[in-house]
């Protein structure tokens, strides 16, 4: 792509100062909806965009945003910073390189949605980044870009960031809130959705970092524009992360549809030399994997649809290719282990299933298990998938089933004559 | 007395000011990274004075630092060495990057270098998977990112922190 939309640091050096991002036409857009535009203005042009949600469920933004009363006050914005799905590192560019285009994203969502106070919530890694994010909201402040009454209109706006400590369910955007309330990081019963009971129990609107550096340009240059790129139902750009088996992993700034093929062998350089793609994960640790056993699934479009109708998910867009060195029961047991890390705990199928996943998906991967475990870690993946509270649970099983079913002569292959001496007690499972 | 609050009073209140005073309790998080900051762990009297400036229970607190892989409850290495190795670091050679790291210093994963100076941790994803090896640095109230690493470049850093402590003077990570 010529001009980038979001990484626009790559084509103009420096636009992490603030003075190149005002001479770069920064807060140009922010100025015009505060002081010409009614929030509901706000709200319709970013539905007329068509942008959805980058976090992972791709949910249409100016919907969301409508959701929260105007008859409950205050509202608050928080954006999800925590980036913790493995194979994700897109958001942390955007807030290390490109952090004012970011933050003038939050502050039109907190225009639009009429919130005077915002966070953004980063996952405690992003120790530096939130460093350097505090200093930029300072020269915003120094600057009258945030604070009271701001280009003499009645409308205020703070903002604050807030460092998690490690934990991927954090970004379970009610495990986020309840982490923000300085309580554990476990995800809320729904309803009531966040739109209506959020932060401190008022109506919140909680975006991702991606989604929220696309409004700039969209109020810039109009929702028209915007919906012009990508495909229909699935408009705008995207970042994909490309890691795994590839000559050059790293984020690509691409129209949703790209296609895997363009994404892996126009960008990422390809393959090493004789190596073929067997799988992708296009949602990281999350995805149903796909199995590619017919050259033309390369052709598919990344976009929510299409590749939901290949079996898998776009999630987060964060594609890990996997070539045919890759044993699958191996690839399960990494999986398994980093769900059974994060499980919060909180539902039984979740905590118990995840322990029991990995204890045997780590004993077929090295080689000290039997054909039937194979059959019993299926089992279990299966007993957990549509009992849990929140969306981990069933993450924690789409790699399981999905490879297990298209991969089972790779757990075959590894697994002896003798029967390990697990066996997994009913009650476990809730 | 709350130690806490006489040695940090002006950070204590900055961070408090974040936050609505009616909801005080969300500021937990980073009064433990600031009790944290120079023992390297929470101590048991920081949950003492965390739990009454915000006015709820230790029990709470404590339970805070339990659920959250970067708060730490008993001391450890001046530095954890937390290296990635979940599965698109690991499919660029990180489970290697790390048996080796380990060999070169003589510990096992989870262990301490004798000096007191390192420990070595496998840890998850962290949103740097396209510059594996990797591992974050955490010490000294920092973290800091080291990536595309050999191990030859982390033994060089090792050296260069090990070499600052012998000469007493303040080691950056
Ligand atoms: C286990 C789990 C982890 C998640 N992690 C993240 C994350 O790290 N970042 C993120 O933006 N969304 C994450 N999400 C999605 C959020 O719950 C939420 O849908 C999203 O932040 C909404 O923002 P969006 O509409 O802009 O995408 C996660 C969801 C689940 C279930
Ligand atoms: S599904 Fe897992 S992560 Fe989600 S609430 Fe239940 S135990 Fe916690
Ligand atoms: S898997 Fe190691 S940083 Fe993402």
């Amino acid at each position: 792509m010529s001009e980038h939309v979001l990484l626009r640091h790559r084509d103009i050096p420096n636009i992490d100062r603030l003075d190149v991002y005002l001479a770069h036409g920064g807060f140009e857009a922010f100025k015009k909806v505060v002081t010409q535009q009614q929030p509901a203005d706000v709200i319709n042009e970013v539905k007329n965009s068509g942008l959805r949600g980058r976090g992972g469920a791709g949910f249409p933004t100016g919907l969301k945003w409508s959701f929260l009363p105007t008859n409950l006050w205050p509202h608050y914005v928080v954006c999800n910073a925590d980036e913790s799905e493995p194979g994700t590192f897109k958001d942390r560019e955007i807030l290390e390189s490109n952090p004012f285009q970011f933050l003038e994203g939050l502050m039109i969502a907190s225009y639009g949605v009429g919130a005077n106070l915002s966070y953004v919530y980063l996952r405690g890694e992003f120790w530096q980044v939130a460093a350097r994010l505090d200093e930029k909201i300072s020269e915003l402040e120094q600057a009258g870009l945030l604070g009271e009454n701001l280009f003499g209109t009645p409308y205020s706006l703070r903002l604050r960031t807030h460092l998690g400590a490690g934990a991927y369910i954090c970004g379970e955007e009610t495990a986020l809130l309840e982490s923000l309330e300085g309580k554990l990081g476990q995800p809320r019963l729904r309803p009531p959705f966040p739109a209506v009971v959020g932060l401190y129990g008022k109506p919140t609107l909680i975006n991702n970092v991606e989604t929220l550096t696309n409004l700039p340009p969209i109020f810039q240059k109009g929702a028209a524009w915007y919906k012009s790129l990508g495909t229909e139902k699935s408009p705008g750009v995207k970042i994909f992360s490309l890691s795994g088996c590839v000559n050059k992993p790293g984020n690509y700034e691409l129209p949703l549809g790209t296609t895997f093929r363009e994404l892996i062998f126009t960008h990422g350089g390809g393959l090493a030399d004789g190596r073929s793609v067997k799988a992708i994960m296009p949602a990281g640790a999350s995805s149903s994997i796909i199995h590619v056993n017919a050259d033309s699934l390369l052709d598919t479009p990344m976009d929510y649809e299409s590749v939901a109708a290949i079996g898998s998910q776009l999630g987060s867009a964060s594609v890990i290719v996997l070539d045919d060195t890759v044993n699958m029961a191996w690839l399960v047991s990494k999986t398994v282990n980093f769900f059974k890390h994060e499980s919060c705990g909180k539902c039984t199928p979740c905590r118990e299933g995840t322990f029991w996943m990995n204890r045997l998906a780590g004993r077929i991967a090295a080689g000290k298990a039997s054909a039937e475990d194979v059959t019993l870690l299926d089992s279990v993946a299966k007993q957990i998938a549509g009992k849990c509270l929140c969306a981990l649970g069933e993450f924690s099983v789409m790699a399981v089933t999905t490879g297990i079913k298209q991969f089972r002569q790779d757990f075959d292959g590894k697994v002896n004559e003798t029967r390990s001496e697990e066996t997994v007690p009913q009650e476990a499972m809730g | 007395m709350n130690e806490l609050l006489s040695k940090y009073p002006q950070e204590i209140q900055q961070i408090l000011a974040k936050y609505p005073p009616a909801f005080k309790r969300s500021a937990v998080m980073p009064l433990l990274y600031l009790a944290q900051r120079e023992p390297g762990y929470v101590p048991r009297q920081a949950l003492n004075d965390i739990a009454e400036i915000l006015d709820i229970s230790t029990t709470d607190v404590a339970s805070i630092v339990g659920f959250y892989t970067l708060y730490y409850d008993r001391p450890a290495g001046r530095y954890h060495i937390q290296v990635c190795n979940d599965l698109p670091c690991a499919l660029r050679g990180a489970d290697q990057f790390l048996r080796e790291l380990c060999e070169r210093l003589g510990i096992e994963e989870g262990g301490t270098t004798p000096d007191g100076l390192f420990t070595v941790e496998a840890v998850k994803c962290l949103a740097a998977c396209h510059r594996a090896p990797m591992f974050q640095v955490q010490g000294d109230g920092e973290i800091v990112y080291h990536e595309n690493q050999t191990v030859e470049l982390a033994m060089a850093w090792i050296e260069e922190v090990r070499a600052k402590a012998a000469a007493g003077q303040e080691a950056q990570p």
